[in-house]
């Protein structure tokens, strides 16, 4: 298990790719959030995108090129909260495996260590305590495979929403399957990739829940794309925005 | 008498089919369902064996140090069990290439005059195509594990590597039956069909000349072979028949007898869920003076195929860590859904993706290693800890780019190197790591939203396109910014 420093005064903030281009209301929201712990939030604008559409697509050397200016950016010995397990997970464990026995591997373990997904810093260093404002409602939520089994965020996840005291949460068959995101393996792979966002959005369905979260854009970018497609009016949108929703500040 | 095996073929499965294989498989409702249903029951039966994370953790953990202290010495571990087991009166056979594995089996059937080979269930006798050698050869060979029986009665292949016909229901299983057997009258009762297999095979094990079977652990120490099965066939193949051969690969060597116990308990949990199987082989010898039974003659013959060239390299040696449970296929999202035989491959789902690379090389798998959403289910269950989608990304990486220093990683590496597909990731690093270009990409993809295809490839067959926000985060930050200041 992961030990978590004591609340910090100032933290970066990771927005990541498809945050800051699909749906950036869900970046300042979560910035909110943090910033109604007390926490000075800094945005630094030359950020961009982790790498991981290079790394996992075998493209190392390219992988690093986008690692090493990102990590550049964050000097101060600040946490970087990361607005995406995915993201999180490429940041936090494999920029290691990237720079393993490079010159600056110091640093970049360095920076790894203070790489934290946005729920379980809001949870375990924070210890945050929501208060739910909203009428009774009922929600699903979708864990992606890198925030479940990378970042073990899946438990911070639902300790947020179970802090809801007005909402039921729902779950959903097969609640730790893959929605068939996997970045270049949907278009790679576009069949199977298929079967799989299809099954997701059925068992997501089925559970007839109100509202759909999830803390991932990747998944969502897939999901919700799917379920438009397939003409079903359920949406996804990020827990940050649901979380702020809910207790009133926004 | 069987009725001849009319008009059915082994299918040309592929691994550079890989692709039209997966495609067929996912249209095939009833396979999708036999295959969801099948590894819902078996991942539910390993929950339930590992129901202590503690313990679960513990017993992996030991599994994991057995496994890498073995490889850590592979070599002389294998000289040590060459002349242990040779102490014990059995005969030790090297093959470096599957040829050379079919050569020395025919070899030894030769010298017996053997016209029967009945078979425990084995993967590395699949890796060789053993049955289709032999027939060229005139010699039979024939499968008595339960699911490898049916599978062979269809001219088929496993599409598992526990479970071989677990692409099969009980009526498609009956179906086999009443196509190839005489007197057989169809039914779904499980029993019934486990029944009229037994009875068909129980004759036959009387009449082979060769009993073959595979390895789960040989020990260095004792150059004893140890056998894990459930149905009593691999018993009977290694005790019946006056001669028995053992072929396995050259990673399934242990050090001491002592970690076979923490390694077979491990097995049996992740594989079916069971403590314990039903039958637990430990052959160390051909027949005494003096027994009663017991074949006269005992061969090992150890397989090389490409293990060697992972085992080069620290990082891609963890890929023979394994010890085949097939837990890896069990949960992995691709496998449920197109099942085995879609990979072309002997060994399919997560483990295949990793150790084909080795055995074929990367210019026919290398569909194989992108098969994957990386979803790290496979790693989370491998009893020894493989870390599956570490070795795919790495394996993704030998495939694009070309040797380092001239000396490949693994054979047919940059065989999916593409120059647009490189120069596209160039350019994406090259934005990525200048952020006014990047950021001039995203404005402009915000300006251009109403204007974006709805028609993007692959991923609009069951998607909508995605559609870029009217402003990106960085512009709204810098607007909040504004407002706080004014």
């Amino acid at each position: 298990m992961r030990i978590y420093p004591a609340k910090p005064v100032k933290v970066y903030f990771y927005a990541t790719c498809l945050v800051d281009l699909f749906d950036p209301e869900a970046g300042l929201d979560a910035i909110t959030l943090l910033e109604q712990q007390g926490i000075e939030v800094i945005f630094i604008e030359k950020q961009t995108c982790c790498g991981q559409p290079a790394y996992s697509s075998g493209y190392n050397q390219e992988a690093k090129t986008i690692a090493q200016s990102q990590m550049d950016l964050f000097t101060e010995n600040w946490p970087v909260i990361v607005l995406s397990g995915s993201c999180g997970g490429m940041m936090h464990y494999h920029y290691r495996r990237l720079f393993k026995d490079d010159k600056n591997q110091t640093q970049v373990d360095n920076f790894c260590e203070r790489v934290f997904e946005l729920t379980e810093f809001l949870v375990n260093v924070c210890r945050i305590k929501l208060k739910d404002r909203g009428e009774s409602t009922s929600v699903v939520m979708h864990t992606s495979c890198a925030a479940r089994r990378e970042m073990n965020v899946h438990v911070t996840s639902t300790q947020l929403l179970s802090q809801l005291d007005n909402v039921e949460i729902r779950e959903q068959d097969y609640e730790s399957e893959c929605c068939g995101f996997g970045g270049t393996f949907a278009v790679r792979h576009s069949d199977i990739s298929q079967a799989m966002v299809e099954d997701k959005t059925q068992h997501l369905s089925n559970t007839k829940a109100s509202n759909f979260v999830s803390a991932d854009w990747g998944c969502l970018l897939n999901i919700n794309g799917a379920l438009e497609y397939q003409g079903n009016p359920m949406r996804g949108r990020h827990l940050a925005s649901f979380l702020l929703e809910r207790t009133g500040g926004k | 008498m069987d009725k001849a095996n009319n008009g059915v073929h082994i299918q040309e499965l592929a691994p550079e089919h890989f692709h039209d294989q997966s495609k067929a498989a996912l249209a095939d409702p009833q396979l999708r369902q036999n295959f969801r249903g099948a590894m819902d029951y078996l991942k539910d039966k390993r929950k339930t064996a590992f129901s202590d994370p503690a313990e679960e953790k513990r017993i992996r953990d030991l599994s994991e140090a057995i496994r890498q202290r073995s490889l850590s010495k592979l070599p002389d571990l294998l000289e040590q069990l060459e002349s242990n087991c040779i102490k014990n009166g059995i005969q030790v056979h090297w093959a470096e290439t599957t040829e050379q594995a079919n050569s020395i089996i025919a070899g030894i059937a030769g010298q017996h005059n053997a016209k029967n080979i009945i078979k425990g269930k084995s993967m590395v006798s699949e890796e060789i195509e053993l049955n289709h050698e032999m027939e060229k050869l005139g010699i039979e060979c024939l499968e008595s594990d339960m699911g490898e029986y049916i599978v062979q009665l269809d001219g088929d292949k496993p599409s598992h590597i526990i479970m071989p016909a677990i692409h099969k229901n009980k009526q498609e299983v009956s179906d086999t039956f009443e196509k190839h057997l005489d007197d057989f009258t169809p039914t779904i009762d499980v029993d019934q069909l486990i029944k009229t297999g037994r009875t068909r095979l129980r004759k036959k094990f009387h009449d082979a000349d060769i009993g073959l079977s595979g390895v789960n652990f040989a020990v260095a120490e004792t150059g004893t072979l140890c056998l894990v099965e459930n149905e009593g066939n691999g018993r009977m193949c290694t005790t019946v028949p006056n001669v028995h051969i053992a072929i396995t690969g050259i990673e399934k060597v242990v050090e001491f007898l002592s970690d076979v116990p923490p390694l077979y308990s491990a097995l049996t949990r992740s594989a079916t869920g069971q403590a314990i199987t039903t039958y637990f082989n430990m052959i160390s010898s051909p027949r005494r003076a003096g027994e009663l039974d017991g074949p006269e003659e005992v061969h090992l013959v150890l397989l090389d195929n490409g293990r060697s060239q992972a085992f080069a390299d620290e990082e891609m040696r963890q890929t023979l860590q394994c010890i085949r449970c097939g837990a890896c296929m069990n949960h992995c999202p691709v496998y449920t859904r197109i099942g085995g035989h879609a990979y072309g491959t002997t060994y399919p789902g997560p483990i295949g993706q990793i150790i084909s690379p080795h055995m074929m090389g990367l210019d026919d798998t290398k569909d194989l290693v992108t098969a994957s959403s990386l979803c790290g289910a496979c790693g989370e269950v491998c009893p020894v800890n493989i870390p599956i989608p570490e070795m795919l990304q790495r394996l993704r990486q030998e495939a694009k780019n070309p040797p380092k220093n001239n000396s490949p990683a693994i054979k047919g590496q940059a065989a999916a190197a593409s120059k647009i597909e490189l120069l596209a990731m160039k350019g994406f690093a090259f934005a990525a790591s200048h952020p006014s270009l990047y950021h001039l990409g995203s404005w402009s993809a915000t300006k251009m939203r109403s204007f974006m295809p709805s028609n993007i490839g692959a991923w609009t067959q069951c998607r909508t396109a995605p559609k870029p926000a009217g402003k990106t985060l960085h512009q709204l930050i810098k607007a909040r910014k504004q407002g706080q200041k004014s």
